[in-house]
């Protein structure tokens, strides 16, 4: 049997959630032997191959976060939500009620000591999103995976079941939004 | 004697008593119903919809609905709690409920019913309303963002404190709590930590200041036990009724 491949990123997001599936532990060895990571910051690997599964941390806060999203759904046959801010916005959402030209005025401009008074507009920069957003607002997610994070027994028991061909569950005790 | 009038609750008697509405008979015969907005010592207020059951077909909030013979309800059914997820995922739409961040995190009623009912998903487009928090009473913060409206606190200050400290006001998508001085502050009333106010509050709106965060994650009251077996300990019954280990082992 030919392994899952399995790839992941984090968007608007602190890598916490990556942090958690990597807490894993020794369980990574088992997961190892049946999948394979395409696009993930653990391999490096720069763009999205065809892949079986994509674990998405993060929302939507720039537009390169969309880009990198629309390359994962067009490749993934299956995406997974993981962790509050892919499902709900989680954090970055809180200046969601803020109006994004008053924050960068606040930060950049009004802020006494912050970069020479200007707001950066480098071409390089991805542009910032009015609101950010879950992943669900801007593609199909086939799975949630709520959690800040998602605890590593979650996305274990997640992992378990989707790579075995069940539909995932999780009990009690596992399902946490905070 | 004549027997106890009885009525079906997912094909289990219940038996009632004259007055009691079908969630109190329920939680007296150790059934449990989701609800949010009850509270065992309160009058019903039959606002957040959670308790709906089906009674002959037909939808109602077991809150405020009379206990009468032979009603046939409906409440453990996936249709029903497929609703009652959708009414938490409302909930959580409506205010700004960031769980990583509130004190309240593992004691929520709101996060409880969610975690229960399996809610994995945000499922509306979150209104992140503007809701500045109150803090400016010495002891107690107020933070609106996570009010569910659920009246509980205005219950508790006028009926209890007799306070009359909150309110609601305003209809519709426009409803708010509103604290009840000429300043609208919370540091112009007389609310003190004592108030039954204080305790009621099923989400972080109503908190002690310097309190928060002092029990770990794991020691939670719904870190581990779901609230289905945990709703049944608040609810008074009669004794030797349901399976209240804690109560029992009391007496």
């Amino acid at each position: 049997m030919s392994k899952l491949k399995v790839a992941t990123t984090s968007l608007a997001g602190c890598f916490g959630c990556h942090t958690s599936f990597l807490d894993i532990d020794e369980r990574l060895f088992t997961l190892l032997d049946l999948v394979e990571f395409n696009r993930t910051p653990l391999t490096d690997i720069k763009h999205c191959a065809p892949s079986d599964l994509g674990l998405i941390e993060g929302g939507i806060c720039n537009a390169e976060n969309v880009h990198v999203l629309r390359e994962f759904r067009r490749n993934c046959k299956v995406i997974v939500a993981l962790g509050a801010c892919a499902v709900t916005g989680g954090l970055p959402a809180q200046r969601n009620h803020l109006d994004l030209g008053a924050c960068l005025t606040e930060v950049y401009l009004t802020e006494r000591g912050m970069a020479h008074g200007l707001i950066p507009n480098d071409p390089e920069l991805p542009l910032p999103l009015d609101k950010v957003h879950p992943l669900h607002e801007v593609v199909r997610v086939d799975y949630f995976l709520p959690g800040c994070p998602p605890s590593a027994d979650a996305i274990w028991a997640f992992l378990t079941d989707f790579v075995a061909g069940r539909e995932p569950r999780l009990d009690y005790g596992l399902i946490k939004y905070d | 004697m004549t027997e106890p009038a009885t009525f079906l609750l997912d094909g289990v008697e219940i038996p009632f008593a004259p007055g009691q509405t079908v969630i109190q008979a329920a939680l007296s015969a150790g059934r449990y119903i989701p609800h949010l907005c009850y509270h065992p010592e309160f009058r019903p207020h039959g606002s957040c919809k959670l308790c709906t059951v089906k009674v002959n077909g037909r939808t109602a909030a077991s809150c405020t609905l009379p206990a009468q013979a032979g009603l046939e309800v409906e409440s453990e059914t996936e249709e029903l709690n497929s609703l009652r997820r959708t009414l938490v995922q409302m909930l959580f739409a409506e205010g700004n409920h960031f769980c990583p961040s509130c004190e309240k995190s593992g004691n929520c009623v709101l996060q409880a019913l969610g975690y229960d009912l399996k809610v994995m998903s945000a499922g509306f487009r979150h209104f992140f309303p503007d809701r500045p928090v109150d803090a400016s009473h010495p002891d107690i913060l107020l933070d609106f963002n996570r009010c569910v409206l659920c009246e509980l606190c205005v219950r508790a200050s006028s009926e209890v404190d007799g306070k009359r400290v909150f309110a609601l006001s305003g209809r519709g998508a426009d409803k708010h709590l509103i604290v009840n001085s000429a300043s609208g502050l919370l540091a112009d009333t007389d609310m003190a930590l004592t108030d039954k106010a204080m305790e009621v509050c099923p989400v972080g709106v109503i908190l002690k200041k310097r309190a928060g965060f002092a029990q770990p994650i794991g020691a939670r009251r719904y870190d581990t036990r779901p609230i289905s077996a945990q709703a049944l300990e608040d609810a008074p019954r009669p004794l030797g009724q349901g399976h209240c280990e804690a109560c029992e082992a009391s007496e």
